[in-house]
């Protein structure tokens, strides 16, 4: 039975942390905004396989499509968007965030916060676990006519990184992606400078960590999907290798390690989780368009998300990968190759299934996303082999990133609400 | 010599048999044989055909396949090709496979290949990676590891040593029904009324499912017996299908085109076929010689990046060129990423070149033809009108 509706409240309930995080993302807008006054060349990048530490070598400013499709969803912005895509002969099928952002250039470009996105000195096509990358980047190449660097990462379909994928990878670094940033930004390659960007990404990347695996207390202090968003926002994108990456996750662990002591639950929107229920696992990308509501259907039942891959697409760190200023470049090609969406189905459903047993949680939850192949294609065969191996049970809903047709609240609600009924009777004949 | 009717018969009995019985009689004939299945685009057959074995092209289930099982493994916004082949795979038709190959071409098949080590953890699956680097140096050196790889696994499935010289045999081979395939391209292309697209289409499917050496004895034959024949011309206008690289559209699609009045005078169905645009060197280093012509003489396609702006789509206005062709069908795969997102700079190009362009989707089950047929002979009677 569901727990009785709490009315939405209009004051959104924050940590310091959130306020910390959000203004660090809202800078870079603002950096992005002011190029024309500051002269800052821009680089376009992605968020898996994202190369902030080398980006940062030639003193340029990043700008993250997929943030931008992603701010503009959860302000409703995108569905106009997708729909002026459409308009301009983009296929229903395919990918929203790549129509959200194309319609947002044909818009006129001003970005989420309001201010204008500039266009781009050079397009960093970081082809990392995500085909539709490559066909993101060419479609605005195509409209910009600039200079593009592509790096294209292996799949690791075998579930090895071999010594020839880091070879390659470090090469076309090498070879293609370095030179092209100096000819552009006219600043030339300094190692030591990308060094110390890695040791601080090494740094945030281990507190990162800790604050993922803090859900692993009981009550979890933290919501590792929803509120999860929140802290990968600064390391997944222009803030990884920053000092101020590293401050903010030290303010994030000292405000979870003190939730800890308190025996505090998650802080949703509106306010503190008292009563956690259920421990849920998250398998793919949230809903943006109507992600409190989303949340809603999850804290007003008394479920927490432990652990969640999502938090992952930038990087696998909780299982052991950092950074490593020695080995400067080979780090970056390791990196890229540890991408979730980068990682073999069998790989995926071994995490999923660690996550199910070393958080003690009560079952997965697959949030399909229509936009996304990487993710989505082979999601129910992972449900069903992590249910056998667990023993606890799944369940699949179906919505997208950032297109808000394809989000339907009664039906979501619905699903969930019978799924947290099924863990209530698995329970119930476990005792 | 056998006739076009006869040869084009037996195309059209490989194309229906969903249990490839041509394969598993040529793997039982001699004891200690072997077949590699593939996925869409690329693989290099040479190698699977060096260690011994007999590549086998899996296309999915086409439109008589009732797929029941194979849809538990997909959700509804997925393409049909991976949920049909899951069918297949589950109803046995496939158990006579000692391994699979999925390229590099979107991010489906790829998935496809762990879905695959899930379900057969005792077969080999492979997900074999081309490079989108073109650099022989770069793209190049990682290529022919990538190359060696499935030399060495093909090694150990097989039990057997790959010399240089057994690829230079089959490289010799495959280069020559890579010749033979574009001649037929090339007879069709010449004499679109003479080799229908749909025969055209059965011919180079049966190459999916048959030793590549008989597969060019019945290339010369076809050829042979069609140039032979007196068939009616028709006022036809003249194009090219693009789009339909992956998942294969019913044959009744392809019919149904040149029956609204096109001569189909190039596609891109099962382009592993001609991949190359020139012959692969056998005077040297094998390995170096499939990395290198990859890197330089590959068709495009849009599972491949092209590094040079200026160049992007340019293939098709030279297709369309070359061939006399009056206008592009876009025929794409419902939620076929590669495909629906080149779309637009395709279209682009096309615009830019004044030549006209028409699209649709369609799935390997596509029943209803009519819509297609009209919108297909519209476009053919508005070349000859207005162009």
């Amino acid at each position: 039975m569901s727990a009785p509706q709490r009315k939405p409240s209009t004051d959104v309930q924050k940590d310091a942390s959130m306020a910390k995080q959000k203004a660090m993302i809202d800078s870079n807008f603002e950096r992005l905004g002011n190029v024309r006054n500051s002269g800052e060349k821009v680089s376009y990048t992605f968020v898996p396989g994202n190369l902030n530490e080398l980006v940062m070598c030639f003193d340029m400013v990043g700008n993250y499509p997929e943030i931008n499709a992603i701010q503009n969803g959860l302000r409703k912005k995108s569905g106009g968007m997708i729909m002026e895509a459409e308009k301009w002969g983009h296929s229903e099928d395919v990918c929203t965030y790549v129509k959200s952002d194309i319609g947002m250039m044909r818009k006129g470009n001003i970005g989420p916060t309001g201010q204008p996105i500039p266009e781009p000195d050079i397009l960093m096509l970081s082809y990392t676990g995500c085909y539709t990358f490559l066909k993101w980047f060419e479609l605005l190449r195509h409209d910009y006519k600039c200079e593009t660097a592509m790096l294209h990462v292996p799949y690791t379909g075998d579930n090895k990184i071999t010594k020839s994928m880091v070879q390659y990878v470090v090469k076309q670094l090498k070879e293609e992606v370095i030179p092209k940033y100096e000819k552009v930004s006219g600043v030339k390659f300094d190692i030591d400078r990308l060094r110390e960007n890695l040791a601080n990404s090494a740094r945030a990347e281990d507190d990162f960590v800790w604050v993922l695996q803090s859900a692993k207390n009981k009550p979890s202090p933290i919501d590792a999907y929803f509120g999860g968003i929140y802290y990968i926002g600064p390391i997944f994108t222009a803030f990884r290798g920053t000092e101020l990456a590293v401050d903010y996750y030290q303010t994030l662990r000292s405000e979870i390690e003190e939730r800890i002591r308190k025996g505090q639950g998650p802080i949703t929107p509106e306010g503190e989780m008292k009563n956690e229920k259920y421990r849920i696992v998250t398998e793919g990308p949230p809903n943006y368009t109507s992600m409190r509501d989303f949340w809603k259907m999850f804290y007003d039942e008394g479920a927490v998300v432990v652990a969640s891959t999502y938090t992952k697409v930038g990087g696998t760190y909780d299982f052991g990968f950092r950074h490593d200023p020695s080995r400067p470049l080979e780090s970056l090609a390791e990196y890229c190759m540890h991408c979730y969406t980068n990682r073999n189905l069998p790989e995926r459903t071994r995490m999923l299934e660690s996550y199910i047993n070393d958080y003690e949680a009560d079952g997965l939850l697959i949030n399909s996303i229509k936009s996304c192949n990487s993710f989505a294609a082979g999601e129910l065969m992972m449900m069903r082999e992590v249910e056998k191996r667990t023993g606890k049970p799944g369940a699949f809903v179906e919505t997208d990133l950032v297109d808000p047709r394809y989000f339907s609240a009664a039906n979501v609600k619905n699903r969930l609400e019978s799924y947290f009924q099924m863990i209530d009777q698995k329970r119930r004949a476990g005792a | 010599m056998a006739t076009r009717e006869e040869i084009v018969d037996r195309c059209q009995a490989l194309y229906d048999d969903l249990n490839f019985t041509a394969a598993r009689n040529w793997k039982a004939a001699k004891e200690g044989r072997h077949v590699i299945g593939f996925m869409p685009m690329y693989v290099p057959r040479e190698i699977i055909h060096a260690a011994g074995m007999m590549p086998l092209g899996i296309l999915g289930g086409g439109d008589q396949l009732e797929v029941i099982q194979g849809d538990a493994y997909y959700q509804s916004y997925i393409c049909r090709i991976p949920r049909s082949t899951i069918e297949l795979l589950l109803t046995e038709r496939l158990d006579f496979v000692d391994g699979m190959l999925f390229p590099s071409i979107c991010d489906v098949i790829r998935n496809l290949s762990g879905m695959w080590k899930l379900l057969r953890p005792n077969v080999y699956s492979h997900y074999f990676d081309v490079p989108q680097n073109y650099l022989k140096d770069v793209g190049g050196e990682f290529y022919i590891h990538e190359l060696n790889v499935l030399k060495e696994d093909l090694e150990k499935i097989g039990g057997v040593t790959i010399s240089d010289d057994d690829l230079k045999n089959s490289i010799a081979v495959y280069n020559e029904n890579r010749r033979l395939t574009r001649e037929l391209y090339k007879f069709r292309s010449d004499r679109p009324w003479l080799a229908p697209s749909s025969e055209v289409y059965l011919i180079n499917r049966a190459g999916m499912l048959i030793p590549v050496e008989e597969h060019n004895q019945l290339i010369k034959d076809y050829i042979a017996a069609a140039a032979l024949e007196d068939r009616p011309k028709r006022d036809n206008s003249r194009v090219v299908i693009s789009g339909s690289f992956c998942e294969q559209p019913p044959l009744n699609l392809i019919k149904s085109i040149e029956m609204s009045g096109c001569y189909v005078v190039d596609d891109d169905y099962m382009l592993v076929n001609r991949w190359f645009t020139k012959e692969v060197p056998t005077d040297c280093d094998p390995m170096q010689a499939l990395s290198y012509t990859f890197l330089e003489a590959s068709v495009k396609m849009p599972s491949c990046f092209e590094p040079d702006e200026d160049n992007k789509g340019l293939f098709l206005v030279d297709t369309v060129k070359e061939n006399n062709a009056e206008g592009v069908i876009f025929a794409a795969t419902s939620f076929c990423d590669p495909a629906l997102l080149e779309r637009p700079i395709l279209q682009d190009v096309l615009n830019d070149a004044h030549i006209p362009h028409i699209s649709f989707k369609y799935a390997e089950n596509t029943g209803q033809m009519q819509p297609i047929r009209e919108q297909a002979g519209t476009f053919a009677d508005s070349i000859k009108l207005w162009s």
